[in-house]
């Protein structure tokens, strides 16, 4: 956020680049905080589980088990950024999830138009969500509260007579257990992942290089050359990491794709259009965003729908990943997705939070189960440490909050 | 030698920045009825605040001496015990608790560790019955008129044995019928010994009530006036509210001729559901294009209500009457229409409803008008740091940079931002709403000179403002209000201060 004024103080000395780095570093503590956190918890499990957890399969295990909370966190974020919750998500995850195993299963619709019919569902009944909150003037954890009970007796409902759907559709399963399919395989690396990590990496030195020269066409402050280049090569290197830790068990998941869509459409809407503007500046002042001519209902009804929307993601990713439909799924995953964009940055007061710190909170706490789990750490304790971990987060972020003033 | 029960002597007090008081001599007798009268900011109720324990001894010098000893309140609690009772504008009650409840809060009657209920309904009626109040003491409080609420409050502290009663605007929110009860019943109260403080902008209360009025302006006391002795007059009080000599600090514009009318309101009345209460009554009122009209009145008097009524009604009063922009009929649902029909206010309350603090200038600066700095939806993130870097030159916005969050900027540099969010609507009818209120001089000087630029460039401007100096020295006209209603007009070359002050205080 004060990048510009890091780069303007870290110049008026000779600038270092070590200098300039520091700067940089203290003006975003909160956000790079998280990252440093999340290597370190990586470097940590990797070294006391002996290389177990940065292991190829236990990358992609985890990436795919994060995916649906995931998806749950970003819309998390945008809710509680506009200063309401939404309690139901996770039954609604459940419910939407177990509708399309209906759907597919006992009623032979096609599994595409299930898809379709699903999401557009779940944007309606979060939308439903948005009007009790913002038109009846229910607080939303009331309101969501009693959606929760709903969607959990409907899930229920759906599933009586049947029990456990089970799904054999192989196009929809591999929504949460497939692979992208591959060409070949080059020294054990699978070369259409390769392929793919090398596009990303390339289209983000474009994006950036083609955001430079127009701050430059501005005459914008820029980042110093050598900070540009070692930040371009720093971030290249962990895509291209990534990209070949998992090209060397089965390539890039379909979840993990689907994952990646996610934020970079939401991150794009959040930072670079009206509608993600307006919906910071609702939740950072609502009565000076009604006064500046924005519509806070409408602003309300369309993240509560993206929320539902979202919702019904996470249920088609994790029944994929199932491969099934239970009674039972969906428990807690809304408590999950709100740790994870608190941990991710995400301030209770409203009008702070970014899509992409929520996605590291979810990877965050998700690593933590895994590595726990690889140790062999008990249940009971594996609750304890992860509450920790998200009082320890917040608890840094009011901190450091508190000293910018 | 007179018997006085409070004497405060050499008061000041200052907040960064603001001297609010200095050395203040305020006296009141054992017995008397004591109005305390002055401009909104001349530091009335910072002075009641100092004697209440609001701001506890060592945040202000000067002496409090109450029948001939020195107080030294270090919390509110000690000046209730001393036997000071203060009752605010803003009413403290329980809506939800009943009349009984609220007389005794924090105050219980207990027998052992619980709470004696029949006892405390007992007593609860007879402080009833000393206030003249006849409802029964199980009413819930939001069941009961402010009138009525008022005389709980009162009630309230004489339960707290209290000596000396001060009312903050008491009569502010209350029709005349209740008023004339209030009044009288500080009569009464006055017969059993009772010494009242009173604040009012309402003259005509202090001349049939006060058995004194002393007058405070820019935090200094200017003189008091004793009734018997035959000094208190509306004119006397008025000439001494006002006796600023007003600076020409206003910088000049460019007389000419005004245009078509491009507002026009007839018989405009809103009523607030919430407040149970009608703010704005029967106004008419026109804005030509080109012109600064002034609305003057006081605090409370129904100008923000009546702007906020006029753009898109965001607090959705029930609204009657008509309303002409540019000479056609114009109803705005919502704020958004307002500012497609040209129209944009900037608020009075920077912090509270203007900006958002926790966001940079910039995005502060193009939060109205995105659309501006964006096509299809998309935000062009250079467009826009280039039009908030053009403001920021052209408010004189003093920060390192447009990445300043606005919660760290002085109040001056804040009300430029908030300004200029709206200059980037290019509105056609800007309404101002206590443009300078908590700036320093210089930053005043700038907005008047930005307010003659946009005049000149053709735009028309309705500044709402309790300062008179300004109100003169920068409207071609003038409407001054007061309880909800326009109670007069005046061209800029006919009104004085005098004459507006006597019409607000009506």
């Amino acid at each position: 956020m004060n990048l510009n004024n890091a780069v303007q103080e870290a110049r008026q000395p000779q600038p270092t680049l070590l200098k300039e780095a520091g700067t940089l570093l203290k003006s975003n503590i909160r956000e790079y905080g998280m990252y440093i956190a999340l290597v370190v918890i990586i470097a940590v499990f990797s070294i006391m589980t002996d290389g177990l957890f940065i292991s190829s399969r236990n990358i992609s295990n985890l990436i795919d088990a994060t995916g649906y909370i995931a998806v749950l966190a970003v819309g998390m974020t945008l809710v509680i950024v506009i200063r309401h919750i939404d309690l139901s998500v996770g039954y609604a995850a459940g419910f939407m999830g177990a509708l399309a195993a209906l759907l597919m299963v006992k009623n032979g619709v096609p599994v595409y138009l299930t898809i379709l019919i699903v999401l557009v569902l779940g944007i309606v009944i979060g939308m439903f969500n948005g009007v009790l909150v913002a038109s009846v003037g229910i607080p939303a954890f009331v309101s969501s509260l009693a959606a929760m009970l709903i969607f959990r007796g409907a899930l229920q409902q759906v599933l009586e007579k049947t029990g456990t759907i089970s799904i054999a559709n192989e196009h929809f399963n591999a929504l949460g257990n497939g692979y992208v399919p591959e060409i070949t395989e080059v020294g054990g690396l699978k070369l259409l992942s390769l392929i793919l990590g090398l596009v990303v990496i390339l289209l983000y030195i474009y994006f950036e290089f083609q955001n430079r020269r127009n701050k430059q066409k501005y005459n914008f402050e820029v980042l110093s050359g050598g900070m540009f280049a070692a930040k371009l090569v720093f971030i290249s290197a962990i895509i291209a990491y990534i990209t070949w830790i998992l090209a060397g068990y089965e390539g890039f998941s379909w979840t993990a794709i689907i994952m990646v869509l996610v934020v970079v459409i939401y991150h794009f809407l959040t930072t670079k259009t009206v509608l993600g503007r307006h919906i910071y500046a609702v939740g950072s002042n609502p009565e000076a965003a009604h006064l500046s001519g924005i519509s806070v209902k409408k602003i309300t009804y369309i993240v509560f729908g993206s929320m539902g929307l979202l919702s019904a993601l996470s249920g088609i990713l994790f029944t994929a990943r199932m491969q099934s439909a239970a009674p039972t799924a969906g428990t807690l995953f809304e408590l999950d997705a709100i740790a994870a964009a608190y941990v991710g940055g995400v301030s209770a007061a409203g009008g702070v939070g970014k899509v992409t710190g929520s996605i590291i909170g979810a990877i965050v706490m998700a690593s933590l189960t895994n590595g726990m789990n690889l140790l062999g750490v008990g249940i009971s304790y594996q609750y304890m440490i992860r509450g920790g971990v998200l009082a320890a987060a917040v608890i840094f972020d009011v901190m450091t909050r508190k000293k910018r003033g | 030698m007179s018997d006085y029960i409070l004497e405060m002597n050499k008061i000041s007090k200052e907040f960064p920045g603001v001297k609010a008081l200095s050395d203040v001599n305020f006296k009141v007798e054992r017995g008397e009825i004591h109005f305390l009268v002055g401009e909104n900011g001349a530091g009335k109720s910072t002075l009641m605040k100092v004697l209440s324990g609001v701001y506890p001894h060592g945040t202000y010098s000067g002496d409090i001496v109450l029948d001939s000893k020195v107080q030294k309140f270090e919390k509110i609690a000690d000046s209730v015990h001393a036997g000071i009772g203060i009752i605010y504008q803003e009413l403290a009650l329980f809506p939800d608790l009943s009349v009984y409840e609220n007389i005794f809060a924090g105050n219980e009657i207990k027998r052992g560790a619980t709470i004696d209920w029949n006892q405390t309904i007992v007593q609860a009626k007879s402080m009833l019955a000393k206030v003249g109040l006849d409802v029964n003491p199980e009413t819930l409080i939001k069941d009961l008129g402010v009138g009525k609420q008022q005389l709980v409050e009162i009630a309230k502290a004489l339960s707290k044995n209290v000596r000396l009663l001060i009312l903050d605007e008491p009569t502010a929110a209350l029709n005349e019928n209740d008023s004339e009860n209030l009044l009288n019943l500080l009569r009464e109260l006055k017969k059993q010994g009772i010494t009242s403080i009173m604040i009012s902008h309402k003259l005509k209360e202090v001349i049939a009530v006060a058995d004194k009025a002393t007058i405070l302006r820019d935090g200094r006391t200017i003189c008091t006036l004793d009734a018997s002795k035959g000094e208190l007059s509306e004119r006397v009080i008025i000439k001494n509210m006002v006796g600023r000599e007003i600076e020409d600090i206003y910088p000049k514009r460019a007389k000419k001729s005004f245009g078509e009318n491009i507002l026009e309101v007839k018989n405009w009345s809103a009523y607030d559901a919430k407040l149970a209460r009608t703010v704005v009554k029967e106004v008419n009122l026109h804005v030509k294009k080109g012109e600064i009209i002034g609305i003057a009145g006081l605090m409370g008097s129904g100008r923000t209500e009546f702007a906020l009524s006029i753009f898109g009604n965001p607090r959705a009063y029930r609204l009657k009457g008509e309303m002409l922009v540019n000479g056609k009929p114009a109803t705005f649902r919502h704020t958004s229409h307002a500012i497609e029909a040209g129209m944009a206010y900037v608020t009075e309350d920077r912090k509270g409803d203007g900006l958002f603090l926790i966001q940079d200038i910039r995005r502060n600066l193009t939060a109205a008008n995105l659309r501006g700095v964006a096509s299809r939806g998309v935000l062009n993130a250079n467009e826009e740091i280039q039009v908030a870097n053009s403001y920021k030159d052209s408010l004189y916005i003093k920060a390192p940079s447009i990445e300043q969050l606005v919660g760290n900027l002085s109040g001056g540099n804040q009300q430029k931002v908030s300004l200029g969010k709206w200059l980037f609507v290019g509105p056609k009818l800007l309404i101002l709403d206590e443009p300078t209120r908590g700036i320093d001089v210089g930053a005043k000087f700038e907005i008047y000179t930005i307010m003659n630029k946009l005049i000149d460039e053709g735009m028309s401007i309705i500044m709402i403002s309790s300062e008179l100096g300004e109100v003169l020295g920068m409207s071609d006209r003038v409407y001054v209000m007061a309880e909800g209603r326009i109670k007069g007009e005046l061209s800029a070359q006919e009104a004085d201060q005098e004459q507006i002050m006597h019409l607000a205080t009506q």
